[in-house]
């Protein structure tokens, strides 16, 4: 009983989510384009799909992933894990927090790998490339950014070092990659940040920031603890040009020929 | 009949295999690491066939409705010629799609929380939620502008490394102008205002675009409007804290 209440709220809460979207594609739809739906009846049975489908994905998600990556990033990031020894002023360094940044990395790149936006964005871009982007590399690539940014992010919380610092320096590289990179894959690439971090990831990987910044002497979790998120948007960028560069050189390696024909 | 039925068993297989990592990486942290043992394994096993049902639900949903829908109106808007209603519903999609995010309800009011702490506003309620909705409009109007400006990209065939490349100029120069509490906030609010609704839909009105018109090509100029939409918002929100 209590299970459905649950549902029934979370179902209300996502149309909730949706009816913006919904009423401004009506309105535009018979409005301005003018023009009934086409095929109304299959529109309105995948968008009773989306619906019915986030809300068991959401209520699922709440009873089996976010209590318990919570509790774990909390117990992870705790003095009593960290340091165990009763002597609380021996003071903490970074590598003491070796298995948060092993964590953070691990649990970046598997609620990366079930987000579901990217599912569907890198099963388009298969399509439209004619199935020279691989759907399952290209989210495995997106997922071990995610995977080096959360622990990169988890290790500059720990360390107190600025976070523009990072952030800058991400654009440099991705700036430098971008020089190199073929053209076709790079609009994918920059997009593929925005769309890591999502329903997923997001509230896992900000219990950790919280996690970490309230427990770590001198840290402000207010203000520490954001900028996980902006790394785990950032490092995608880099590992999909990375991707496309070396799937590019063995093409090229495998057979130059062909692939001299194909750039003229 | 059996067709559909093959593919909706696929797609079942597909998410189980999708959802595996999560709960490999949680048991083991949960009973290797942290030694205990994992707490109500009934609630867990309910979530988890909730999760992959849910998962399995929505995409083949949204290959259903959201995807040809942002497909068919992009060629519906291409063929109308009409580029003040294109933009017109870019921006609408940006900045509807983005006012109503929970995720960005939640980072919005954590910022005001941030702000009144640090004595930038008023210690009130009245003061932490005017700056909260203050904050959240700012994300959805630069959404709106961003998909907008996305959406021209793409008619003009711009290429979309000399936009973005610009704008991560535009960062680095704000930070260094911006009030040092909202420059964390500024950074995560890029990564949160795409949500799993807004993402398909935007993609599939950035590719149906660029196959609509001539001389695009889907693949590289179809993508970018994600980028756009998670770059703009930091900006914003920079801008917003030295404003106030």
């Amino acid at each position: 009983m209590e299970l459905l209440n649950e549902l029934f709220s979370t179902l209300l809460s996502t149309i909730y989510d949706v009816a913006p979207i919904i009423f401004i594609i009506a309105f535009f739809q018979l409005f301005v384009i003018r023009r009934p739906f086409f095929r109304l009846n299959d529109l309105i049975t995948g968008m009773a799909y989306v619906l019915l489908g986030m809300t068991f994905f959401l209520v699922g998600l709440d009873k089996a992933l976010f209590p318990l990556g919570s509790a774990m990033a909390q117990q992870l990031t705790s003095p009593d894990f960290i340091n165990p020894s009763t002597d609380q002023s021996i003071s903490i360094a970074w590598q003491d927090y070796i298995w948060v940044y092993i964590f953070g990395a691990c649990i970046g790149f598997a609620t990366t790998l079930a987000e579901p936006a990217l599912i569907v964005v890198a099963i388009k871009a298969q399509e439209i490339s004619g199935g020279s982007i691989k759907a399952r590399y290209l989210r495995l690539a997106v997922s071990i950014g995610v995977a080096i940014g959360i622990s990169l992010g988890a290790f500059r919380i720990v360390s107190g070092i600025e976070l523009h610092l990072f952030i800058i320096a991400g654009y440099v590289i991705v700036i430098i990659q971008t020089m190199f990179s073929p053209k076709l894959i790079i609009g994918l690439a920059y997009d593929s940040g925005g769309v890591a971090t999502s329903t997923v990831t997001v509230p896992v990987i900000t219990a950790l920031g919280i996690g970490l910044a309230s427990t770590i002497p001198g840290r402000n979790p207010l203000l520490d603890g954001f900028g996980l998120i902006a790394f785990a948007c950032l490092f995608p960028i880099m590992a999909v040009l990375a991707y496309a560069q070396f799937a590019d050189w063995t093409s090229r390696r495998a057979s130059p020929k062909e692939t001299e024909q194909e750039g003229e | 009949m059996f067709q559909i039925k093959n593919k909706f068993l696929n797609q079942l297989f597909g998410s189980c295999l999708d959802l595996l990592p999560i709960f490999v990486v949680v048991f083991v942290f949960q009973v290797f690491i942290l030694r205990q043992a994992i707490p109500n394994i009934g609630d867990m096993a309910v979530g988890a066939a909730f999760v992959v049902l849910g998962l399995t639900l929505f995409i083949q949903g949204l290959e259903k409705s959201l995807f040809p829908i942002g497909e068919t109106m992009a060629y519906a808007f291409a063929k109308k010629g009409s580029l003040l209603w294109l933009l017109a519903f870019a921006f609408a999609l940006g900045f509807g799609t983005t006012a109503a995010e929970p995720a960005l309800i939640a980072v919005a009011n954590e910022a005001a929380r941030v702000a009144s702490d640090g004595g930038i506003i008023e210690q009130s309620e009245q003061a932490k939620n005017d700056y909260a909705f203050g904050l959240r409009f700012t994300v959805a109007f630069s959404v709106g502008f961003a998909i907008l400006f996305g959406v021209l990209r793409i008619i003009r065939g711009w290429p979309l490394h000399y936009l973005i490349i610009p704008g991560y100029v535009g960062v680095v120069i704000m930070t260094f102008f911006a009030p040092a509490t909202i420059i964390g906030i500024a950074y995560d609010s890029g990564g949160v205002t795409t949500s799993t609704m807004t993402v398909p839909l935007v993609t599939a009105l950035g590719v149906g675009l660029a196959s609509a018109i001539k001389g695009r090509n889907p693949m590289t100029d179809g993508f970018g409007l994600i980028a756009f939409a998670s770059l703009t918002p930091m900006i914003f929100v920079m801008a917003y804290g030295m404003v106030l």
